[in-house]
């Protein structure tokens, strides 16, 4: 009850700007796949939220207040991730949480944070996550079927009506796989052919054959993840399949280009984020001081370069401190309809607007179109 | 035509790198009649060794026989450190001993380098052979070759040669041929040091094609295995057709039917073969003297 008081109390501090010193610590919590299977996506999420928090107090904090990140490494596995968004909500008593580096671990956390009426911002990408919206659940990854709207948008533009798909059988392939069968009939386009591999397939020449072969085939799209969808590329170019060739956000890295070989990948589009061409950005580009400084931030800070997923994370520190800041107290509830009412806030992935009935807040805008040109990315406009 | 054509080009670049995952697996067998689940890591570490020693400037000839070589002599490390301290375990105790060290070399693996995906260039180049409206990559050649030297080699070694002949006694009847003078301890070293240097080999050859990544041995080992298994476990020639076999099978699969069912065809295949042949296609049979 006297914590409960002197929370009030501070808040009521802060919004009447009276607070000179820090009494207090503003709490966030974490639990993030720093290791294990996933700790692609939760390591750099994990430095990006430890570099923003020293940053954020270094500059002075929120309202006068220092920020203090209570952060656990759930390894990805969503049994340790409920243990420990229980022990965020119960001991520690945090603010506000992130984290989830997955959708499983996502799910974990959620049930607990709705119980606990604590905000939480997801890092993974599944749809799931915020549809149907659920209170004080938000999330700021883009999702596989804004990828599929996007690619279907593009090959619309081109006038094509007929595409082939050959997905992975992975998760993030399957997923995105559902995810565009379920949006293509939105652009006019037909799927004629539908084939997969396995994740660990070393040639996947008898399906693009096959799909070469089908009547009036006028574009090929390759959702999937890991090595496949360069292996595919190869096997594209090996074939000399003159088609116009989609890849996924999936592979959106500099380390796609080197694998598939400059050569082959000539010419493959994607969606990817406005962080993976930091340099090309117009200058008037909403999002480019966002990008260029976690960027930046992000890259002297670490020595390795930026990636989506770490991105995801800066973007759901930014919302957090954004709406702490407005919200002017640490109240959870408070802090929930600060986020809730977040607008224009542009981060690495796109520019976020929520609402009560989207707490997503990205348009199709987050993604860019890319192309490999020369070995380099490109904006398609 | 052109499409059969190219389904069975598909069908042999992937077959031939089983064959040789396939071919690792004979000679620690013949030697032991154990199936060594780490033979999948030896073929990722051909393929990551390789890729290390070519980024950090090593010609890539140069690179390749440091991996085999490095692959080998972790081989025996294997042998000495965990097989042989374990002498006198039932087979199975020692399978599990090796699917231990499996487990252990994909996490050292994972340290030591990274979790990337890597490769590194093709021998002979990127440019596909055009066959009768097919294709098939300069590297696919270089893993079928690199199949058939490996198969003629072991064939001529445990039939044509004195130590390939102690290997096979060694496995009939251990105490046997340790009475008629076969230091058995330097067959069961020398079988892993082979084993796994031509795991190596298969990965420095393959990796052009199939990338690699510490975690890819596992797919390898189980394709490898399958098709050792369909050919008869033992025999280079069984390991060699069913490698092969099993490529044709889902290459065709993918090509004529879907490529959903890829895989379950295969080994729907298999077990219909080892129902019928439980010794597979070349196995040898096995007759117990009572």
């Amino acid at each position: 009850m006297t914590k409960t008081l002197t929370t009030t109390a501070l808040g009521l501090l802060a919004v009447l700007g009276l607070t000179g010193t820090a009494v207090a610590d503003i709490k966030i919590g974490a639990s993030i796949a720093a290791t294990g299977p996933a700790a692609f996506l939760g390591d750099p999420e994990a430095k990006t939220l430890e570099m923003l928090v020293e940053e954020l107090n270094a500059a002075g904090g929120i309202n006068g207040e220092k920020v203090e990140l209570v952060l656990y490494d759930d390894g990805g596995d969503p049994n340790k991730a409920r243990t420990f968004a229980t022990r965020l909500v119960e001991d520690d008593e945090v603010s506000a949480i992130i984290g989830g580096s997955t959708t499983g671990t996502t799910m974990s956390i959620l049930s607990v944070a709705e119980d606990a009426e604590v905000p939480f911002i997801s890092l993974a990408g599944a749809i799931d996550i915020i549809d149907p919206v659920k209170p004080y659940t938000f999330k700021t990854p883009h999702t596989d079927r804004m990828a599929c709207q996007k690619i279907f948008e593009d090959i619309q533009k081109r006038g094509l009506t007929k595409v082939g798909m050959i997905s992975g059988t992975d998760g993030f392939g399957a997923s995105m796989q559902a995810q565009c069968k379920a949006v293509v009939a939105d652009y006019g386009i037909e799927i004629v052919a539908d084939e997969t591999y396995d994740p660990k397939d070393a040639d996947m020449t008898a399906q693009l054959t096959k799909i070469k072969n089908t009547e009036g085939v006028q574009a090929l799209v390759n959702p999937g993840f890991g090595q496949g969808p360069s292996i595919v590329t190869r096997n594209y170019k090996q074939l000399a399949l003159d088609l116009p060739f989609y890849q996924s956000h999936g592979v959106a890295s500099d380390g796609f280009i080197a694998l598939a070989g400059a050569d082959a990948a000539e010419g493959v589009r994607l969606p990817g984020t406005a962080l993976l061409v930091a340099d090309l950005l117009a200058d008037d580009d909403a999002q480019k001081p966002a990008v260029t400084a976690y960027k930046a931030a992000f890259e002297a800070k670490t020595g390795a370069a930026v990636s989506t997923f770490g991105g995801y994370a800066n973007d759901a520190f930014l919302i957090l401190a954004d709406a702490l800041r407005r919200a002017g107290s640490s109240e959870p509830a408070a802090i929930r309809d600060a986020i809730e009412a977040t607008a224009g806030l542009a981060g690495t992935t796109g520019v976020y607007t929520f609402s009560a009935t989207d707490h997503l807040g990205l348009d199709l805008t987050a993604f860019r179109m890319l192309e490999i040109k020369d070995g380099k990315w490109t904006l398609v406009e | 035509m052109s499409e059969l054509l190219q389904f069975l080009f598909s069908g042999i670049t992937v077959g031939a790198v089983y064959a040789l995952v396939a071919l690792g697996f004979t000679i620690i067998y013949n030697a032991s009649d154990v199936v060594n689940f780490a033979q999948g890591e030896f073929v990722m570490l051909g393929g990551m060794i390789t890729w290390f020693a070519h980024a950090q400037g090593l010609p890539l000839p140069l690179a390749a026989l440091i991996a085999i070589a490095a692959t080998a002599a972790l081989g025996v490390a294997m042998n000495k450190l965990m097989i042989e301290p374990a002498r006198g375990a039932p087979v199975v105790s020692l399978i599990i001993i090796t699917i231990g060290a499996s487990i252990f070399i994909q996490g050292a693996a994972q340290l030591v380098f990274d979790k990337q995906i890597h490769s590194f260039p093709a021998f002979s180049g990127d440019d596909p052979i055009r066959i009768g409206g097919a294709t098939i990559l300069p590297q696919s050649l270089w893993v079928i070759g690199g199949a058939l030297v490996v198969f003629l080699a072991l064939w001529l070694f445990f039939t044509r040669t004195l130590l390939g002949r102690a290997v096979l006694a060694t496995s009939n009847n251990r105490l046997a041929a340790q009475l008629v003078g076969i230091n058995t301890n330097f067959v069961m070293t020398l079988s892993f040091a082979l084993s796994a240097a031509i795991g190596a080999l298969a990965g420095v050859l393959a990796t052009p094609i199939t990338l690699t990544a510490y975690s890819v041995g596992i797919g390898f080992a189980l394709k490898g295995f399958a098709g050792a298994m369909l050919g008869g476990m033992g025999n280079p020639k069984g390991a060699l057709v069913g490698g092969f076999l099993i490529g044709l099978f889902e290459a065709m699969t993918a090509g004529y039917l879907s490529s959903q069912y890829k895989d379950a065809a295969a080994f729907i295949v298999i077990l219909a073969v080892l129902f019928f042949m439980p010794q597979g296609l070349f196995g040898r049979k096995s007759t117990d003297r009572v």
